[in-house]
């Protein structure tokens, strides 16, 4: 448990106590990652990187506190990180859309909170998963999206470039270059079931993040799904002490706020 | 105070349904309406059944009378034929309820001759629509008029008998009067006053006339009074002649016949700017329509294609684009290729002659303007999902929506942007024998065969008590490959559904279990083979 649940902060070369000459690797490595979040801040491309309303218990794994407008993330292929991360814009009144996924479990989907009156699915874009998805990357908040048959750089970036400039956010099933972070499930256990008897209740997941930004992952474990059918976070004390807490909560906050005014929904 | 023709068909609800086909003339019926009897065949009403019973009282005094659920819907949808019929006859027709009209006596009067012949020739018409039993009233305002045909006699069934006039009542202008006195107050319509007449000590409509028209407005206010004036046969009450809707298809014969989707898409362009334009003129925009076609052999096909919003000239062009291909794709000339519309275009099988495009729901305009301060966000996403739909066809966009049942397959259905789903199985009933929650994230479109294995490498199987051989240990895809552990494992849970059902039942076992990744699986045995039905990752 506790190496899972220090991992956020946790270098195994810096964890030897071995006086001076850890503390000053521990500086430099905060140097160096001081240095580069303000490196990153300077070359942003938009002023305002706003953030969508995101599951709470999984905002704060996320670079920026949530899930970024006009960014795209790659997930590794699960349904339930997929519907865990649609949840929360759904909720909050976004529309959702879902390519190239046929096997996208709606049952599953409205119990984990998403909208069903929200949400579209291409089920078989066949080749022109590109085509489609910028076509409705103009109208939907959210894409989860399984790349078809691969595609030539240039159309990636002409993609990434138009989900910018339309600020909807792409979940990628797949490879994707230059995506904002790789959310990925590295460790799983059901719970519930026994040797032949009981069913399938629980299921506690490790959801590591790694970013361009800060290249040690952020893992953080969480039960997806609750025995409510919910989603809900297992080591928040241990995350709050460590994560930047003040910016992310305020950023969440403002993006719960923004989504919840009408005009924003009518604009 | 107008002279008015009513022409009543009776018992019109239980008409309907024989038209319907759901009951046969002649049978016991009754319409039934929240457990009361709304109305009854002859033959239900020769044993005893009234209107107005109880549905338990009907079917005790009559054993073999047939329940019909009553629905407004069939019996306007039915008795609209009946109206053309008698507009094409004769103008300004109210409809007062499914079986009832009003009309006008004066210009039919004076066109057939006399009141007496524009009644014959009214009845002669419906009775030629194959109405058994209809009846005319003619009288001083809709009122008596009403009280007239319903007095009227009931057809004799003997062959020769002066039937037309048992079943017309013309009531002449100085008699109406006089006609309406012997009826009870309770025709007027109106419990609470014919039951305080009754306790006044007036019993009919002649007692009642013979009040003071005064008296009763101080008494009864404005409604008292109005149906005075019904009982003194001073009706003014005027008719609302309905406006006969106006007639929105259009058609389009081709000439040669066109054979290629690109061509039929251009000719039919015109047809629908036409239609929009049309429709736009009366404040109308489209919610539905319905497109026909008619190929060279005399074919012909139609569907209905709904909007979200409404139909625009260039949507209808794509509706009707989408369906010729739907229909080259179901007669298999270009077989599941999933390319755009226009690659698929040409080539239909037989040749088309005739289009027709017909809107089925109209809204008025008002509704679908763009709103002054920009348009709602549904309506982005409406344009970005036709686009797409234009760019794949019609099916390939989808809304997801809950259903109920108990497999997997059974509990969503995936609904055509645009289109609406009526689904049999309602997703808030209990559907016992449904996999417990939480449900699995991903559902094999098609489910994957695979082979469960015991500790010992033989294939586990459940035999006719329902019970599994031996404990599954592990489980491999059906070609063949890596055996997966199975690290715990609960089951197996039968479902057995429409076992009196030959074509339809089904049998099949289910199996929850965990591979040693920690991913839950969905396993079920049908037919002697067992299948990955879905994940639970």
């Amino acid at each position: 448990m506790p190496a899972l649940a220090l991992s956020v902060v946790e270098d195994p070369p810096v964890d030897e106590p071995v006086g001076g000459t850890g503390a000053a690797r521990i500086q430099t490595v905060d140097t160096v990652q001081a240095l580069q979040a303000r490196i990153d801040s300077l070359q942003r491309t938009r002023l305002d990187s706003r953030l969508l309303p995101t599951h709470e218990a999984l905002a704060d794994l996320l670079p920026a506190g949530g899930l970024q407008e006009g960014a795209v993330y790659t997930l590794s292929p699960s349904s339930a990180l997929t519907m865990a991360l649609l949840a929360g814009p759904s909720a909050a009144g976004a529309w959702c859309g879902v390519v190239g996924m046929p096997e996208f479990g709606i049952e599953a989907a409205e119990a984990m909170g998403i909208d069903l009156d929200r949400l579209v699915l291409v089920p078989h874009p066949g080749d022109q998963w590109l085509t489609v998805t910028a076509a409705i990357a103009d109208a939907l908040s959210v894409i989860a999206v399984r790349p078809g048959r691969a595609a030539s750089d240039g159309a990636i970036a002409k993609l990434a470039g138009r989900v910018r400039e339309r600020g909807s956010t792409l979940l990628v099933a797949g490879a994707w270059p230059q995506a904002e972070a790789m959310i990925s499930i590295t460790g799983s256990r059901w719970s519930g079931l026994g040797d032949g008897h009981g069913y399938l209740s629980e299921r506690e997941v490790t959801i590591s993040v790694s970013s361009r930004r800060s290249p040690r992952p952020r893992s953080g474990r969480l039960l997806l799904p609750d025995g409510e059918l919910g989603i809900r976070r297992l080591d928040r004390a241990d995350a709050a002490q460590h994560t930047d807490a003040t910016q992310p909560a305020d950023a969440t906050q403002r993006a719960h706020e923004r989504w919840s005014t009408p005009a924003r929904r009518a604009g | 105070m107008t002279r008015t023709i009513v022409a009543w068909v009776p018992d019109w609800p239980i008409l309907a349904a024989v038209r319907e086909g759901l009951v046969t003339a002649g049978q016991a019926v009754a319409v039934v309406q929240q457990n009361r009897i709304l109305a009854c065949s002859s033959a239900a009403r020769a044993q005893g059944v009234r209107a107005g019973q109880r549905r338990r009282e009907a079917q005790s005094l009559c054993t073999e009378l047939r329940i019909v659920p009553a629905d407004d819907d069939r019996d306007h949808r039915l008795f609209s034929p009946l109206i053309d019929v008698i507009e094409s006859l004769v103008a300004g027709v109210q409809v007062v309820r499914p079986g009832l009209l009003a009309l006008a006596a004066r210009g039919p009067a004076r066109y057939y001759g006399s009141e007496k012949a524009a009644a014959l020739a009214l009845r002669s018409a419906l009775l030629a629509e194959g109405i058994p039993d209809a009846r005319l009233g003619l009288a001083d305002g809709p009122f008596a008029a009403e009280l007239a045909a319903r007095s009227t006699a009931p057809e004799p069934t003997a062959p020769g008998e002066r039937a037309p006039v048992q079943s017309v009542r013309i009531v002449p202008r100085e008699a109406t009067a006089a006609f309406l006195a012997p009826f009870p107050v309770t025709t007027l319509g109106d419990p609470d006053l014919a039951t305080l007449l009754g306790r006044l000590g007036v019993r009919t409509l002649g007692d009642f006339a013979a009040l003071p028209a005064s008296a009763v407005r101080d008494r009864f206010g404005a409604a008292g009074a109005h149906r005075h004036a019904l009982a003194g046969a001073a009706d003014a009450t005027p008719l609302l002649p309905r406006t006969p809707p106006p007639d929105l298809e259009r058609v389009l014969d081709l000439e040669p016949p066109l054979d290629r989707v690109d061509q039929l898409a251009f000719a039919v362009r015109q047809l629908a700017d036409d239609l929009v334009e049309s429709l736009v003129a009366r404040l109308l925009v489209a919610t539905a329509i319905r497109i026909g076609f008619r190929d060279e052999h005399g074919v012909e096909s139609e569907r209905a294609w709904l909007h979200p919003r409404s139909f625009r000239a260039s949507e209808i062009v794509d509706r009707v684009r989408w369906q010729l291909s739907g229909e080259t794709r179901t007669l298999g000339t270009r077989p599941g290729s999933p390319g755009s519309a226009a690659e698929r275009g040409p080539g239909l099988r037989s040749a088309i002659t005739r289009v027709t495009i017909m809107p089925e729901s109209v809204d008025a305009l008002a509704h679908h303007e763009p709103g002054l301060w920009g348009a709602a966000p549904d309506e982005r996403v409406h344009h970005a999902l036709s686009r797409v739909q234009s760019l794949l066809g019609h099916e390939a966009v989808l809304t997801a929506q809950r259903t109920g049942g108990r497999t997997l397959a059974e509990r969503g259905a995936l609904v055509p942007w645009g289109d609406r789903l009526v689904s049999p199985r309602p997703a808030d009933r209990p559907w016992p024998g449904a996999l417990p929650q939480p449900t699995p994230g991903t559902v094999f479109p098609s489910r994957h065969a695979v082979t469960v294995l015991d500790a010992s490498g033989a294939p586990v199987h459940v035999d006719e008590r329902m019970r599994l051989s031996a404990a599954p240990a592990g489980f491999a895809p059906g070609a063949g490959g890596a055996a997966r552990p199975v690290t715990s494992w609960a089951g197996p849970w039968p479902l057995e559904e429409r076992w009196w059902d030959i074509p339809r039942r089904r049998l099949l076992h289910r199996l929850q279990v965990v591979d040693s990744a920690g991913v839950a699986w969905l396993l079920v045995l049908e037919g002697g083979s067992w299948w990955a039905e879905a994940r639970y990752d």
